[in-house]
């Protein structure tokens, strides 16, 4: 049985230079009332890994927008100008990963595995500085595990124990996020009892998450 | 005169076969859905997390959680599978997309794409275009022939490649182009257009 706790206390969990996984695409599937937690409570010096920085007013663009993100590990950035704008500025530093990538280095992280062999980025700068292995004839290149300090996931619904269900594009990156950092905090859209999230609905099994954000009040 | 990107959405509509998994990058190359019948069964994957995305839901309809790769609006057809990104990033460079269709910058004498930055100018990104180009089983790029006149069809490129492996087909409003092992080969001349123009606003060689 999880309790289910307050943004406020939440925002509190996540320090001063935490390294801090976020779920979501473009915005969607985002846990929009953790992200304004973090601003509204003016944390500094983080390091952010997800897909993409969204637009400003959205997602991860409020982090990006207020100053707390000092470090960017995602695939995109095109659509926010002001991720630009700053990284620009040197006051954001943007490690630009292929999307296929990202996602797996995250997954490597979760599963225990001590990275993955790609043949994403061959040939490319995406190969920089990195181990090319061949395996069977061919060539692949070596991309380390991504972990975080916290995983902050958007569900559609958790129930009491924490186990979560995701809705259609809204899943992206979260399943993946919430098996990667040492601690995991669900803002899900509904919160339902034991039972009504059916066993092979579970997503991310509530062993996975240690907080849920309670309703909105 | 007809719009450039109609001709070239309609030219590749033409390589997409009955039955096959296609993913459309956004912009130009998502035009060529328009032209792919309904009844084809072609299914769409947007890359974000959607196997079977349709048309755009009717005005008022749309919800927040069902969008494509660009974070506009879809609906789902019938068949549609929802997956999360490992899923998706697994179909894609594990060769299950049968046809990917992208934009690009430059293409190289050898048909390698760029498509993700312009150095000290623009830096969007990569995305997933370097794992659609890598692991996708077939790759057409679909783009203008040139920008503001300068070609974008080059013997080399100065800008990071997205991938080493050459794209199959370059689809332009002047022409189609197919890299092989000796250099680029012109396939087809668009109506109203000539070998020779094609050639004059091509900056690598093109064999017959």
């Amino acid at each position: 049985m999880k309790q289910a706790i307050r943004a406020t206390e939440l925002a509190a969990l996540v320090p001063d230079g935490a390294t801090v996984m976020i779920g979501g695409f473009m915005g969607v599937g985002s846990p929009e009332r953790l992200i304004d937690a973090l601003v509204t409570c003016g944390r500094r010096g983080l390091t952010v890994i997800a897909n993409d920085s969204a637009v400003p007013g959205v997602g991860v663009g409020k982090l990006v927008t207020a100053g707390a993100v000092v470090r960017l590990v995602a695939s995109h950035i095109g659509l926010n100008p002001e991720t630009q704008a700053r990284m620009n500025a040197g006051e954001i530093a943007v490690e630009l990963v292929p999307q296929g990538t990202l996602v797996e280095r995250i997954r490597a992280a979760g599963v225990g595995l001590g990275g993955v062999l790609t043949p994403t980025g061959l040939g490319t700068p995406v190969e920089d500085g990195k181990p090319v292995i061949e395996v069977e004839g061919r060539r692949y290149l070596l991309e380390t595990p991504l972990r975080a300090d916290v995983a902050l996931i958007a569900a559609r619904r958790a129930d009491y124990v924490g186990n979560l269900e995701y809705f259609l594009t809204a899943q992206n990156f979260n399943p993946v996020m919430a098996m990667a950092a040492k601690l995991v905090i669900a803002e899900p859209e509904h919160i339902v009892p034991v039972g009504v999230i059916p066993p092979d609905a579970v997503r991310t099994p509530g062993a996975l998450v240690d907080h849920v954000l309670g309703r909105a009040t | 005169m007809t719009d450039a990107r109609e001709v070239i959405a309609r030219r590749v509509a033409a390589e997409i076969r009955p039955g096959t998994l296609v993913n459309l990058g956004i912009g130009l190359p998502s035009l060529v859905a328009n032209y792919i019948p309904a009844d084809f069964g072609v299914f769409f994957q947007a890359e974000n997390g959607v196997i079977g995305m349709g048309a755009r839901p009717p005005e008022g309809m749309q919800d927040p959680d069902l969008t494509d790769a660009g974070g506009g609006f879809i609906t789902a057809v019938p068949g549609a599978a929802a997956i999360d990104s490992a899923m998706s990033f697994g179909l894609i460079r594990g060769g299950h997309i049968d046809v990917t269709v992208l934009g690009g910058l430059e293409v190289d004498e050898r048909g390698r794409l760029a498509n993700w930055m312009i150095p000290g100018k623009m830096v969007p990104g990569m995305g997933g275009a370097m794992d659609l180009v890598t692991g996708a089983r077939r790759v057409i790029v679909a783009m203008t022939h040139t920008n503001k006149d300068r070609p974008k069809i080059v013997a080399r490129t100065e800008l990071p490649l997205t991938s080493a492996r050459p794209v199959d087909l370059i689809v332009t409003e002047m022409a189609v182009l197919a890299p092989t092992p000796d250099g680029l080969r012109l396939l087809e001349v668009a109506p109203g257009h000539d070998a020779a123009q094609v050639r004059r606003a091509t900056g690598a060689a093109l064999s017959d």
